[in-house]
Formats: structure tokens, sequence, C-alpha cells
């Protein structure tokens, strides 16, 4: 029904349709690359590498640095791998996540179906929130966790990644819920229907791909966060990024690209796999909502 | 006035917090350090290991990068969350700017009982103390201008190692029309300044006192100064189109291969070598930046001790103590190739370039040749060493001339204080 | 009655903890920002009360015109190459690809990784010594010559080049979204009139993708300003301070320099840019005429 029409309808153009797929798979080759470079080099031995160029395949293959990244290589005194960081990643994302989607999904049900005096400039306000530089949040949010009794606990870290996820989730679920017809929970309304009712009978059940979106974007972000991590984490909650950083960025000694190769790969893998698995929810996800004014 | 009023918010929330973790009987030290790699991790296990012989629990709590910034970030946040580490590995003027801030902890008493101000060199003891308490244990003193030279790139080069500048460059010419890459420079702002303090120390051990330590602006805006800057164009001219972001280890490398002539860089080079497997004398050869030799700049790691609840002051001295132990000095600088931060450590377990290193410290130290290196932290304060920095590294790269250079350090060192 | 009321308030009070976090979490902390950026703050924040001296240092650096003026070259050919490389994409992959399903989180995988996983790679894929010169080098291709990373006047290129890779396939994924969106029968009518497929897209389908535009803007051009990770993780300022940005400039000066005054000033300025480019926008989105 979209333009896709166009070309097929274009006298039947085999060559322009060739020379289409060869575009394509040419900036396909130009996203790859990175991580090409980076899966190629962490199985292959430290010698290869000093030897070899980036681009070819090892001769010998080998997932000892894979290995070594998981459980044995030096993040702090103890040779711990990322492994332990990585659990700690897992308890602050989940919860945050969770929380700033639900959080969001009813500010845009109120901003939507709820209407009173002033709430665009509250919504404004809301949303300008994305726009913060978090530099300037460290030192006062320090002070706030300070006193609320938080520093240093994965809690601290979850409040920090809600408070700055809630622009964005509001944003998403105020623009998809904008589109979804008010007569029917107007209808609800009078049938006697209350407000959280309304919500998870009606709006909830057809919310599934702004979900998915929301979960998305919160989970890269928060999971690759590195500047809160390292500043409110502690040293039983330091999450993934941080560890991921003393690994690469040591000061000295020989630097184990292989090893350094395989640990951000893994650091990586739990949001590759998110947005893979449901990167096709995501376009529908923003052809639902958060790509119309 | 206001910062006491902060140390009494800190100290307040401190203990607030303190309250809530009371609960933990057992004795713990939590350390905040950017010693991440494996050898320097593997040093300073053994500090760790031996207090929990003691039943002291270690917190470990490592963050990386920037040659300590990233774990300056990450204390600010802390401090201001009244949540400070028991001990944080820091460098020269940061000490005493945190002591300022009146949230350091107090050593007197385990520094007395052990003597620390006896075997402490006193260059070192200015940035252990403040306001004449001990705030610190100093766990190593490393030099910064040293050079490393292939011994076979030298060898073809004449053999004869540099002792004044225009031997140097001599031997800098040679290796070119040899046809390796002379000076092996990794080009980040740090390691720029490191050449440059041993270029300005060259120039004079007074020189370097006044323009680097003292921030005399006369000194700063000096002929000799602009000489500084022109043999730093000088050496800019051995160094291969692809240095800028080079980290220094992989500097290091080029002169472990013999594709690079020599590495101006401190003393924790010797590490690389040694981890190559390549011989002190034999392989490489380990020099005094030429017209250096006698004077030392110096940078230290220290262990400050942050202000914290009574139920874990008893292991932050123990910890404290544990550093300054005789045979962790010796294990953990033979590793990390400095040199122990007391005076009366025996030598037998170093090297020879670890040897040539305490007998030059020691020899500086008497001498009046010891000075805090700039581009370290331990020759002005922060925001002074990043405004040197930034001059050195623009000049380096030829956004100013030597004239310009000179002008702009004056200017900048005088803006940043 | 009172059950009512209550259910009056409900909406109200389901909003209230959201909108309290943000008020102080953001407003309360850039005003705080701006009290820091008259003050005379070093290390920690102190609250000596210095006026606008720290602004006229600030403007008096040469390393934040430095950081100003990498933001322009920056910014404008990030934003621009950005749009035009999404939308090519977008209409690209709208031609009925086969395995588009495939190709798609290629292009959009980027934006999942954060540049401390992928900095490394990059450092190396540009540098010439390892990277893509001595690559092909390697190959046999030796006058080949790819060393901007090193060269003072082109490494704030390879900057754009990474992020142009990061961002690229995330506005590739809006544009999509939007060409989708498109109304069938309109391209029919214009196809009956014998329109071609060019003119189809240029007169029709291309401005009715101007809300697109204007998100793709608004989100990229605060990356941009925010930029920070991607050049520290490529080129950590360099080669001199040849690709310093102000939120670069901002972190250095307020957590490694030890001069929190000047930094919290060069944050108050990155927010008024930052504000001076969302707020008409906003404006325009919520003004009353466009409500649903």
């Amino acid at each position: 029904m979209s333009a896709e029409k166009i070309v097929g309808t274009g006298r039947g153009n085999r060559f322009l349709r060739v020379v289409l797929y060869a575009v394509l798979i040419l900036f396909a080759l130009y996203y790859l690359l990175p991580l090409y470079v980076m899966v190629v080099n962490s199985v292959k031995p430290l010698d290869e590498i000093r030897q070899g160029d980036m681009l070819s395949l090892p001769q010998i293959f080998t997932l000892e640095p894979w290995a070594k990244a998981w459980s044995s290589a030096q993040i702090g005194v103890q040779p711990t791998g990322l492994r332990p960081y990585f659990f700690n990643s897992i308890l602050m994302v989940v919860p945050a996540v969770a929380i700033s989607t639900i959080l969001g999904a009813l500010n845009g049900y109120v901003l939507t179906k709820w209407r009173f005096r002033g709430d665009d400039v509250v919504f404004g306000l809301i949303l300008l929130s994305c726009f913060i530089p978090f530099q300037i949040a460290l030192i006062p949010a320090a002070r706030i966790l300070g006193m609320l009794g938080l520093a240093g606990t994965t809690t601290g870290l979850v409040l920090i990644h809600v408070v700055y996820g809630l622009g964005f989730t509001t944003l998403f679920f105020r623009n998809y819920y904008a589109a979804f017809p008010t007569e029917l929970v107007r209808a609800a309304q009078i049938d006697g229907a209350r407000f959280f009712q309304i919500f998870r009978r009606i709006l909830l059940p057809s919310s599934a791909p702004i979900i998915v979106v929301t979960v998305i974007w919160q989970f890269t972000n928060i999971w690759n966060d590195f500047l809160f991590g390292v500043s409110f984490g502690d040293f039983d909650s330091l999450p993934m990024t941080v560890a991921l950083n003393n690994l690469v960025s040591s000061s000295g000694g020989v630097k184990e690209y292989n090893v350094h190769f395989a640990g951000a790969i893994l650091a990586a893998l739990p949001t590759l796999i998110v947005y893979i698995v449901s990167g096709r929810y995501f376009v529908r996800g923003l052809m639902a909502g958060a790509v119309k004014g | 006035m206001i910062t006491r009023k902060f140390a009494a918010l800190a100290a307040g929330a401190a203990i607030l917090t303190l309250g809530a973790g009371a609960s933990k009987a057992e004795d713990s030290v939590e350390v905040l350090h950017w010693w991440t790699s494996g050898g320097e991790a593997a040093a300073l296990n053994v500090l760790k290991e031996d207090l929990e012989k003691k039943g002291v629990t270690w917190q470990d709590m490592p963050v990386a990068g920037g040659g300590g910034e990233a774990a300056m970030t990450t204390l600010r946040a802390r401090v201001t969350a009244g949540n400070a580490p028991t001990a944080v590995q820091m460098l020269g003027f940061d000490i005493l700017d945190w002591a300022q801030q009146g949230v350091v902890g107090n050593l007197n008493e385990v520094a007395e009982q052990e003597g620390w101000a006896d075997v402490v060199p006193a260059a070192l003891q200015t940035f252990s103390k403040h306001d004449g308490n001990w705030i610190a244990s100093p766990v190593n003193v490393h030099s910064t201008n040293w050079v490393w030279i292939n011994k076979a790139a030298l060898d073809a080069a004449g053999g004869k190692a540099p002792e004044t500048w225009e031997e140097l460059v001599a031997v800098l010419d040679k290796m070119k029309e040899n046809g390796i890459t002379p000076l092996a420079h990794g080009g980040q702002p740090w390691q720029d300044a490191t050449v440059f303090e041993a270029v300005v120390l060259s120039l004079g051990n007074d020189f370097y006192k006044a323009a680097l330590n003292d921030l005399d602006p006369e000194a700063l805006g000096s002929d000799q100064m602009k000489e500084a800057f022109d043999r730093m164009a000088k050496l800019r001219t051995y160094v291969d189109d692809n240095f800028s972001g080079r980290d220094w280890n992989l500097a290091s490398a080029m002169v472990i291969e013999g594709t690079g002539g020599m590495q101006m860089m401190g003393d924790w080079a010797k590490g690389e070598f040694l981890k190559a497997g390549k011989k002190p004398g034999e392989d490489f050869v380990c020099i005094r930046f030429p017209g250096t030799q006698g004077s030392v700049t110096f940078n230290s790691d220290q262990f400050v001790m942050f202000q914290v609840g009574e139920d874990k002051q008893k292991a932050q001295k123990m910890m404290a103590s544990a550093v300054m132990d005789p045979a962790f000095q010796s294990a953990f600088n033979v590793v990390k190739g400095s040199v122990p931060a007391r005076t009366d450590v025996p030598n037998e377990a170093f090297d020879d370039c670890g040897k040539k290193g305490m007998q030059d410290l020691a020899e500086a130290n008497s001498g009046g040749g010891l000075f805090g290196s700039m581009a370290h932290g331990h020759g002005a304060p922060t925001a002074v060493k990043n405004a040197v920095n930034d001059v050195v590294t623009q000049h380096f790269n030829g956004e100013l001339t030597s004239e310009e250079a000179v002008e702009e350090l004056k200017n900048a060192v005088a803006a940043a204080q | 009655m009172s059950r009512n009321r209550l259910q009056d308030l409900i909406p109200r009070l389901v909003l209230s903890p959201s909108l309290a976090l943000i008020l102080i979490f953001v407003y309360a902390f850039i005003l705080y920002t701006l009290y820091l950026s008259m003050t005379d703050s070093r290390m920690l924040p102190s609250y000596g009360f210095v006026g606008f001296e720290n602004y006229e240092k600030l403007w008096n650096l040469r390393h934040w015109w430095r950081a100003l003026g990498n933001l322009a070259i920056f910014g404008s050919l990030y934003i621009v190459i950005c749009s035009v490389l999404g939308l090519f994409l977008a209409i690209l992959l709208d031609q009925k690809i086969r395995g588009e399903g495939f190709l798609r989180p290629i292009y959009l995988y980027p934006m999942a990784l954060s540049f401390i996983v992928t900095g490394t790679a990059w450092k190396w894929f540009l540098d010439p010594g390892i990277g893509l010169e001595s690559t092909m080098h390697q190959w046999g291709w030796t006058g080949f010559e790819f060393a901007w990373i090193k060269d003072r006047n082109l490494a704030i290129y390879t900057v754009v080049i990474a992020a142009v890779w990061q961002s690229s396939g995330f506005v590739m994924a809006m544009f999509l979204a939007g060409l989708r969106g498109v109304d069938g029968e309109i391209i029919k009518a214009a196809q009956m009139d014998g329109a071609s497929n060019v003119t189809i897209y240029r007169r029709i389908i291309i401005p009715m993708m101007r809300p697109v535009f204007l998100s793709a803007f608004v989100v990229l051009a605060h990356l941009a300003i925010k930029s920070y990770d991607l050049v520290v993780a490529l080129t950590g300022g360099g080669p001199g301070q040849a690709t310093e940005l102000p939120a670069t400039f901002m972190y250095s000066y307020t957590f490694t320099r030890n001069q929190m005054g000047i930094g919290a000033s060069s944050a108050i300025i990155m927010l008024v840019m930052i504000f001076s480019i969302i707020i008409p926008y906003l404006y325009s989105e919520l003004r009353p005429g466009r409500q649903r």
C-alpha cells in the first residue's frame, strides 16, 4: 500500500534492482565492520593479532580470550573476569527498566486521557529533562543519594536511572496514547470503570508495540551507562561497563586485545540480543507513536 | 570557613550512612584505586592477602582510566554523598586539595609508633602530611626523567649513551639514518608533558624549580623556556607520523622490538621491557634524560586515608601500617618498576635499573635535586598542571610556535592559579 | 461525592511523583549549576560568589573556542549526513526488499552499543599503523592513505564517521516508520497522473516526511551537543585539542582540572544551546492547534 510499489511499476528495471541490493549490502558492510573486527580478533591468539592484519580470519581459532574475559581477567585486585559485574548490571537494569516503563505508561495515560489545565506545561517540563547533560547531575545527585542513605547501593542507581529515563518513557507513551481513541475511555468511564481499571483493561492490552520500543530504549541506555555507575556504584554494585573500562583502559601492562574485544562483546551481548530479537517491533513501535509529533 | 562547613556536613552524612551499616562487625577496608593491569594488581594483591591474614576484609573498588582521573571523579561523588572509601590511591597535589576539604583521616599515631618521619624522604612528606598531621601512606616513588634505549639500536648509532643534549641529538640523527623511528612516543598530553619536564630539568635544577614548582612568571616567560620549547620542536622531528594518541606501552613496545630507538618515559616503562623478557644492560639501556643525572623528578602513589566511622578506624590503621611494611614496599616496587617510598628498604631484590633508581633518588634527595613532577601532579595543583599540558601539547602538535608557546604558558599558568 | 473527588485527583497523584523527581533532579540541579557557575568552586562546590567571572574566563579560553568550533563542524556534518543517509537507506529499504528483516537490524544495532564497547575497534580501524591503511598496504595497495585521526585538521571528521555509524541506522528506522505511514492512495493517484518515481518522492513523499525530519533533527542535535564517550574513546580530544567538544571540555574542567566554576559555566552555555533548539520545537508541537 505504500511506496514499495513504485519501483515495481517502473517498467521492470532489473538493473536498478541489482544496484539497489548492491548499495544496501555495501552499507550493511559499513555497519558490520567494527563488529567484525571485534569478533574476528577476539578469537585469535595475541601473537597473531600483533602480526596479522585486523581484517584477516584467525589462523588458529581459540575461545580462550572469551573464557578469560568472562572469568579470569584482571578487573581489580583479584582476577575475577567480568562475571560478577554482569550480575550487578542485571540487578540494576531490570528494576530500573520496569519502573521507568510503568511510570512512563501511567504518565502518558494521564497526559492524554485525563487532561487537566496546564498538562502541556507539565509534559514540556518532563520532556525537556531528556536533554540535560548528565555530567551536571553528578555532584547534586550524589548529595541527594547520600541524604537518602542510598549512596553506593543498587537501589540508588535504580532511582537515578528511573529519574533520567522518565522523560523518554513518558514521551513514547504519550505520543502512542494520543492516537488511541479517547471515545473508548469515555465510554468505559460512563460504564463506571475507574482510572486504573481503564488503564489495565483498555489501554494496556494494545500497548505492546510501544512497550517494546520503551524497553529497548531504556534497557540499552541503562545497560550502557558508565558515568552514573562509576559515580554511584560501590564495590559490590559496580556495573559491567565500569568493569569493561577497567579491563580495557588499565594503565600498564601488556594489552591483551583479544581479551578486550571478547570482553567488549560480552558487555554488549545483552543489548545486541534485545535489538536483534525485538528489532522488528521497534520500527513498528516507532510508526505507532514515537516518530509522530 | 566554607570548607569547614562542608566538612561538617560530609562528616555528618558519613555518620548517618555508617549508622545504617554499623551492623557489619568485621574489620574491612574499602580501597579506591586504578591499578587494574595484571602486574600492578598482582602487586597490590600482596597487600590484600597480608591484610586478610590479619582478619581485615578488602573491599575492592577499582576504577581505571586517565591515570586516575576517572577514580577522582568517583571520589568526588563518594565524598559528596558522605560515603567516602577507607583508603584512596592518590597523587601529589590532589592529596593536599582533599586534605584542605577536611575530609581525610589522621595517621599520627601509627606514624609515630613506626617512625615514618625518619624513613620517608622530606619531599614525599610534603604530600603525605597536612597541617603537620600524617594523612597518607606513600607506596612508591616513581621518577619520570628516564630514557629507555634499545641496546642494539644504540650500538648501531655509536654505542655511547648520550649525556648532553648535543649528544642526544647526534644519537637521534644517527638512528634516523639507520632507518628506525628514533623517538618512540605516544601523543597524549601527559606523555608530551613528561618529555617536556625532562627537557626543562635538563636546562638546570634552579630553572625547573622556578618554572614548574614555584611557577615564577619570569622563569615561565624566559628565553630559557623558549629554548625548552625549541628543543621540544626538535624532538618532534624524531617522532613517527603515527604517534598521536598512541598508548605509552605501545611506544615501549616499539623500543622493545627495535623499530623505535628510545622512549622518554617514567620508570613504569621498565615493567614492559622485563615482561618482554628483555634484560637491563643487555637488551636495553636505562639512562637519565641527558643533562639531568643527579636530579630526579618524582611522583609518588599514596594511599590517602579518609575519615571513616570508628568501627572502621582499626582496619584503616592496620592498612596504613601494612602499606609501610618494608617487605611490602620491596615486593610491590620490584613489580611496579618504581622504588620504595622508605629509604631503609634493602635493594637486593631489585634489578640494575631499580638499583640505579634507588641510588639516584638518595643522591637527589641529599643533593637538593629532588623535585615534584609537573606532568604527574607533583609540581603544581591540577588546574595548573592541565594548563601546562594544554600548551605543551598544542606546541608539540604544531599549533603554536615556540614564541607563542612561551607567552601562552605564562598566561595559562597565571589564569589557572 | 468524595469518591468522585478522589477519582478526579488520581490522575494528578499518579503524575506527581514523576514530576517531583524531575523538578528536583533536573530543574533544581540546573539552578544549582547556574549558581555554581557564579561561585569560586574548584574541586568541590564552594559558595563564594564571584558574579560572571567564570564566564569571562571561559570566553577567554582558546580551548573553549576550539570546542565550540569543533561542535559547529561536527554537529552540522553529523546532523546532515545522518538525516540524508537515514532517509536514503529508508527509501531503499522500502522498495519491497527481500531480506529486509535481515538488513534492518544490521543497520540498527550500532545504536545498541556504547563507545566503551566499540571504541577500541574504531581506534584500531582508523589508526594508520594497524587499521585500514595498513590493511590496504598488506593487500597490495601501497599508495593508500588514511591517517585522518592523526591529523589535527582532519581528526574531527573521523569522529563524524564513527558518530554517523552509530546513529544513522536509528534515523533510518524513524524514516522507515514515517514512509510506512504514507497513505498509498495519494501515491496511486500521482502515478495515475503519470508522475515518475523520482517526482513522486521529491514532490510528495519527502515533503510529507517533514515531522520526521524535525524529530530527527532534535534527537541528533542534542546527541551532538552531548557527545562525550565517542570523543573520549576515539581520540581523547587529540591530536592536541583538535577534537575537543563542549561536553568533553565541561567534564574535564569540572572533574579533572578542579575548575568547577568554569565547568559549570560551560554547562550552562551548553544548556542554553540545547534549550534554544528544543523549546521552539516543543512549542510548535504543543501549541493548541495541533492537539488531538
